[in-house]
C-alpha cells in the first residue's frame, strides 16, 4: 500500500497532493487535518465517504461527540481521526516559577503581572517563535478562545458571533500587550527555537499545542509546566490527524484494513505513544492510559470532560484560503500593531469566506 | 545583403527552426496567453472555474495589503540591489584594473557567489543574519561585529520589520556584484590604453578620467547589467523562500513568493496568475525596449 | 620621493580594500565550512565564528542518509544530476542548431523570430506556472523527473541559442561560402565547418546551463515535489527549514548542495567567463 507520509511541514505535503487529485493518480491515503481543511480536497469529486467504514466499527459511540460533528462535511465522513493534539497550552519553566514564587496565571491579568516582574528581573517573560508565519496566529486563535468562550469563539467560524464583536477586539489588544514582552527575535525563530529559552531557563513562559511536549521529552528537558491558556480552563481547542481514501485510491481494500488500525485502540495506542499525542477514542482503561507521560495522560483526562472547540490554524475551523487570510492579517498585526484595520481585516475575511461557502 | 538560396535549402533551415520554435510558442507565448485567461477567471478554488470575471482579481489585488506591501518592498529591493551591485562591481574592477599582484585569486573570490544557487546562499545568510536576543547573545553578524569592535552596528535584520528586505538586499547584492565587477573589467580592459594617455597628456586627473572618458564609454555595459540585475530583482522568490519567508509584517515579502502561495496553498489560482501577469508586465517594460534597441542595433552593424 | 611614498600609500590602501572585500565574500563559506566540520555536541549559534575543536564529519554522513526523523540529500543530489544533464545536453543541442541557422542562414524575419526567441529567457517563470503544471499533469509528465527535464530543455533553448548565435558569429562567412561551392547543403556545412569548431561554445554553454538547472529552485519545487524525486535544491530548503535537523546537518547540506557548481565555476571558471559575457547582448 502506498501511503504519502512526509515528515515536517504540512505544506510541502498538500501541494504534492492536489495535483495528484486532480490528476486521477492519488496516493492510497494522506494525511489531513479534521475539520474544514478537508474542503479544500474538494471531497465531492476526489474522496470516498466512510460512513459505511464508521457504522460497522462503531466509531460513532468512542469518539467525543464535539469530534464527530466536526468530522462530517456536507453530510458525510471523510477521514478516520487517529490522534488529538490541544492547541490551548501554555508551557512555563518550573525552575523559574519556583524562583520568583510565581504559579501559573489563571487569567491574562494575573498573566501580565508575571510578565511585568520577570522583565524586571531580566528574563524574556514570553517568547514565541514566528518564522513558519503560523506561530503567532496560533497564539491569537487561543486568546480568542478566551475572550469568546467556546461558543463564542465556535460562532466565529459559522456566521454566528460577528467579528466586529468585544470579544475580538480584546483579544487583539492582549495580543498587542505580549508583543511587549515577547524574545526581540521571534521572527527568526520557528517555535521549538523559541523552546530553547525554557530550556536555557532564560524565558519563562510559552503557548503552543501539545507536540512541545514531545519535543521537550526528545531535548531531555523535564522540568517544564503546563495550564491551560489563560482564560480558557475547561475548553479543549483541539486538531486531529485523520487519514482518508481518495476514490481512485489503487489498492482500496488494504487502504481500508490500514483505516481499520487507526481507528481502533490498538492502533491508536501504538501511534500516539510514539508521536505524543493523544487518541481519538476516549474508551481506554486506566492501564491502557498509563502507557502514556504525565502530561498526555492529563491532557486525556481534559479531553473526556472539556468543550471541545475546532483549531482553526491547524485546518479544523474554517476552510484553507479563510486560514491564510487570518494568517496573513495577523502576521501584519505583529507590525503594524494597528488594531481597529486588522479587525476589518478579519471581518473582511471572515465575509469573502462564508460567501465562498454558502 | 540578400542571399541566393538553393532549392531545398530554405527548408531545411525552417525545419531545423522548427522544434524550437514550436517549443518556445506553445510554452512561453502560448502558457502567457492562457495564465493571461486564467487571471480574468474565477478559478479560486481548487476545482477549476473559468467563468470570465473581467479585471476583479487585478483590483482586488492592488486593494490587498500584502501586495501593496509587496510592491513597496520590490521597489526598495530593486533599489538597494542595483545601486549595491553596481557600485560594488564598478569599484572593484577599477581596482582590479590597476595591475594587481594575484588579480585572479582576487577575480575567483569576487565571483564563486555567483555560481551558488539562491538557495543556499539563503540558507546561509538566513543563520549570519539571524541576530541572537540580549538573553541568549548575539550571533552570525552580530556577534562578528561585537568581535571586532563595531558592534554598534548591530541590526535585528530581517527580524526587524523596519529593515526586512534590505537584510536580503544584502545577500543579493553579495551573490551577483561579482558579475558586475566582471563586466566592467571587461570593458575597461577593452578601453584602448591611448585614450587614456592622451587625457593624462592633456592635464586630466585619474579622476577626471574616470570621469569623462571611461564612464561614457562603460554605459552599454552599465546598460547591460542593469537590464540583467533588474529582471532578476523582479523575479526574486527562490531567496526569499530559503533566507526570510514574509518576515514580520511581510517586511520580507515580494510578489512572487506571494503568487506561489495563494496559488499552491490557498488554491486561488486567478489571484496568482493576476500576479504573474503583474510580475510579467513590469519585466516587460525593462527588457523589450532593450530587446529591440539591441537586435536591431546589432543588424545595423 | 614624496610621489614614490605617495604611490606606496595608495598601493597599500588598494589592497586593503580589495582584501576587505574578498573577507566579505568568504565569510559565509568560511561559516559553512566551519559549522559542517562541527559535531552536534560543539555546534552552538552563539559561537558560530568558532572554528571547530575537533574535526568531525558526522553531520556530512548525516546531511547525506539522513538521521532521526530526516532523509539525507544523497538520492536528491542523484535527481539533480538526473535533471541537469539530460536538460544541459538537450538545450545545448538545440541551441547550437537554432544559433547557426539564426547566424549564418538569415532571412527575412530571422531578427524579429530572434528577438521573440529571447524574451523566452527574461520572462518570469510565474507567468508560466500555472499552464505548465496543468500541461505536464495532461501529457502525465507531472511530478517526474522527465517532465523536469523537459521543463528545463524548453525555457533553456533562448540562453543556449543566444550564446552559440553569437560564438557562431565569429566564424568567417567565408568557410560557409566555401563549403556550399563544394556543395554542401545546410546540414552539411553545419557539421563539416561549424561542429568541429564548437568545442568551446559547447563547453560555455553546458557549464551555464549546468549550473542554471542544478540551481532551479521554482520548477524544482512545483514539479518535481514528490520527495522520491525532489533535486537537492528543494530537498535543502525543507531540510533547512526543519526544526528537527540539527544546524550543522543543514550546513553541511548546503555545502554538499553548493559544492557541483562551486567546483565547475573553479576549475572552468575561464568558460564560466565567457558565458557571462556571451549572455549579454554585445555581440
Amino acid at each position: 500500500m502506498n501511503a504519502t507520509i512526509a515528515g515536517g511541514a504540512g505544506f510541502v505535503f498538500r501541494a504534492v497532493i492536489k495535483p495528484r487529485l486532480i490528476a486521477g493518480n492519488p496516493p492510497d491515503t494522506f494525511q489531513l487535518h479534521a475539520g474544514l481543511e478537508v474542503e479544500g480536497y474538494s471531497p465531492e469529486t476526489y474522496l470516498t465517504p466512510l460512513d459505511k467504514l464508521y457504522e460497522i466499527e462503531g466509531w460513532d459511540k468512542v469518539l467525543p461527540k464535539d469530534l464527530l460533528k466536526l468530522l462530517v462535511y456536507k453530510g458525510h465522513y471523510w477521514g478516520v481521526p487517529v490522534n488529538i493534539h490541544r492547541a490551548n497550552v501554555l508551557w512555563y519553566d518550573k525552575a523559574i516559577f519556583k524562583k520568583y514564587d510565581l504559579t501559573p496565571p489563571k487569567n491574562w491579568d494575573e498573566f501580565f503581572a508575571i510578565c511585568e516582574k520577570l522583565k524586571a528581573e531580566g528574563i524574556v517573560p514570553f517568547v514565541m517563535g514566528n518564522a513558519g508565519g503560523w506561530e503567532a496566529p496560533h497564539l491569537f486563535e487561543t486568546i480568542l478562545v478566551s475572550t469568546l468562550g467556546a461558543e463564542g469563539y465556535k460562532g466565529l467560524w459559522t456566521g454566528k458571533t460577528p467579528w466586529t464583536s468585544e470579544g475580538v477586539t480584546k483579544a487583539l489588544e492582549i495580543l498587542k500587550k505580549i508583543l511587549a514582552y515577547v524574545n526581540p527575535d521571534y521572527a527568526a525563530l520557528s517555535w521549538d527555537g523559541a523552546g530553547e529559552y525554557l530550556i536555557a531557563h532564560k524565558g519563562a513562559m510559552m503557548i503552543m499545542g501539545d507536540w512541545t511536549n514531545g519535543w521537550f521529552m526528545a531535548k531531555g528537558y523535564e522540568g517544564y509546566g503546563w495550564a491551560p491558556v489563560p482564560g480558557t480552563q475547561g475548553i479543549f481547542d483541539a486538531l486531529s490527524d485523520t487519514f482518508c481514501l481518495p476514490k481512485l485510491a489503487p489498492h482500496p481494500i488494504n487502504t481500508l484494513g490500514w483505516l481499520e488500525v487507526c481507528g481502533s485502540k490498538e492502533g491508536q495506542i501504538a501511534f500516539n505513544t510514539r508521536k505524543g499525542s493523544i487518541p481519538a477514542r476516549t474508551d481506554l482503561t486506566p492501564e491502557e492510559k498509563a502507557q502514556f507521560n504525565p502530561y498526555l495522560q492529563s491532557c486525556m483526562e481534559d479531553f473526556a470532560r472539556d468543550a471541545i472547540v475546532p483549531s482553526v490554524i491547524h485546518g479544523a475551523a474554517a476552510i484553507e484560503s479563510w486560514v491564510t487570510d487570518f494568517k496573513d492579517a495577523i502576521n501584519l498585526f505583529l507590525a503594524t500593531k494597528d488594531v481597529a484595520g486588522t479587525q476589518k481585516a478579519l471581518v473582511e475575511a471572515a465575509e469573502t469566506a462564508l460567501a465562498a461557502t454558502k | 545583403m540578400r542571399r541566393r538560396w538553393l532549392k531545398g535549402e530554405r527548408l531545411v533551415t525552417l525545419l531545423l527552426l522548427l522544434p524550437s520554435v514550436i517549443a518556445v510558442a506553445v510554452f512561453v507565448y502560448g502558457f502567457i496567453g492562457w495564465t493571461g485567461y486564467v487571471s480574468l477567471s474565477n478559478w479560486n478554488k481548487l476545482l477549476p472555474d473559468y467563468t470570465f470575471v473581467g479585471f476583479k482579481n487585478f483590483l482586488k489585488l492592488f486593494a490587498h495589503p500584502r501586495f501593496q506591501i509587496d510592491l513597496r518592498n520590490l521597489a526598495v529591493f530593486t533599489a538597494l540591489f542595483l545601486t549595491g551591485s553596481l557600485a560594488i562591481g564598478f569599484l572593484l574592477a577599477v581596482l582590479l584594473d590597476r595591475k594587481v599582484k594575484g588579480e585572479s585569486i582576487f577575480r575567483t573570490i569576487y565571483l564563486y557567489p555567483m555560481s551558488l544557487s539562491f538557495i543556499v546562499t539563503g540558507v546561509v545568510w538566513r543563520w549570519l543574519m539571524n541576530p541572537g536576543s540580549p538573553q541568549m547573545g548575539s550571533t552570525g553578524i552580530n556577534l562578528l561585529l561585537e568581535k571586532i569592535g563595531l558592534g554598534f552596528l548591530k541590526s535585528g535584520w530581517y527580524t526587524d520589520p523596519r529593515v526586512g528586505i534590505k537584510a536580503v538586499a544584502i545577500a543579493a547584492v553579495w551573490q551577483m556584484s561579482g558579475y558586475v565587477m566582471a563586466m566592467y573589467l571587461a570593458g575597461l580592459r577593452g578601453i584602448p590604453e591611448e585614450l587614456r594617455e592622451a587625457a593624462r597628456v592633456d592635464g586630466a586627473s585619474e579622476f577626471q578620467i574616470y570621469r569623462y572618458v571611461i564612464l561614457p564609454l562603460l554605459r552599454p555595459i552599465t546598460l547591460g547589467a542593469v537590464i540583467i540585475l533588474g529582471h532578476i530583482s523582479l523575479k526574486i522568490y527562490d531567496l526569499i523562500v530559503a533566507m526570510t519567508g514574509p518576515g514580520p509584517g511581510f517586511s520580507c515579502d515580494v510578489p512572487a513568493y506571494f503568487m506561489w502561495e495563494t496559488t499552491f496553498h490557498a488554491n486561488r489560482f486567478a489571484q496568482g496568475a493576476a500576479i504573474a501577469i503583474i510580475l510579467l508586465l513590469m519585466v516587460s517594460l525593462l527588457i523589450v525596449p532593450y530587446l529591440i534597441f539591441s537586435v536591431r542595433r546589432e543588424a545595423e552593424v | 620621493m614624496t610621489a614614490l611614498r605617495h604611490l606606496r600609500w595608495h598601493r597599500l590602501l588598494l589592497y586593503l580594500i580589495l582584501i576587505g572585500f574578498a573577507a566579505f565574500y568568504l565569510m559565509p563559506i568560511y561559516v559553512l565550512v566551519v559549522t559542517s566540520f562541527k559535531s552536534f555536541a560543539e555546534v552552538n549559534l552563539y559561537h558560530m565564528w568558532d572554528p571547530p575543536h575537533s574535526f568531525s564529519l558526522e553531520s556530512f554522513k548525516k546531511a547525506l542518509f539522513g538521521g532521526f526523523g530526516y532523509t539525507g540529500l544523497a538520492h536528491n543530489l542523484i535527481n539533480s544530476f538526473l535533471v541537469t544533464i539530460p536538460a544541459t545536453l538537450a538545450s545545448a543541442f538545440l541551441g547550437s542548431l537554432n544559433g547557426y541557422v539564426l547566424s549564418k542562414w538569415r532571412f527575412r524575419g530571422s531578427n524579429t523570430l530572434f528577438t521573440l526567441l529571447l524574451f523566452g529567457m527574461f520572462i518570469p517563470y510565474q507567468s508560466i506556472l500555472i499552464p505548465l503544471v496543468q500541461t505536464l499533469m495532461k501529457i502525465g509528465l507531472y511530478g517526474t523527473i522527465p517532465g523536469l527535464i523537459l521543463a528545463h530543455t524548453v525555457y533553456g533553448i533562448p540562453i543556449t541559442t543566444l550564446i552559440f548565435r553569437n560564438y557562431y558569429a565569429t566564424v568567417p562567412k567565408e568557410l560557409v561560402e566555401a563549403a556550399r561551392i563544394d556543395g554542401a547543403g545546410v546540414l552539411g556545412v553545419y557539421t563539416r565547418i561549424m561542429l568541429p569548431v564548437s568545442m568551446p561554445g559547447f563547453v560555455v554553454v553546458m557549464i551555464w546551463q549546468f549550473t542554471s538547472v542544478w540551481n532551479d529552485f521554482l520548477f524544482a519545487v512545483t514539479i518535481a515535489q514528490n520527495p522520491a524525486v525532489q533535486p537537492v535544491t528543494v530537498a535543502l530548503n525543507n531540510l533547512a527549514g526543519s526544526y528537527i535537523v540539527e544546524w550543522n546537518v543543514q550546513m553541511a547540506g548546503a555545502l554538499m548542495a553548493a559544492l557541483p557548481t562551486l567546483l565547475v565555476y573553479i576549475f572552468l571558471g575561464r568558460y564560466f567567463m565567457r558565458g557571462l559575457l556571451a549572455g549579454s547582448l554585445k555581440g
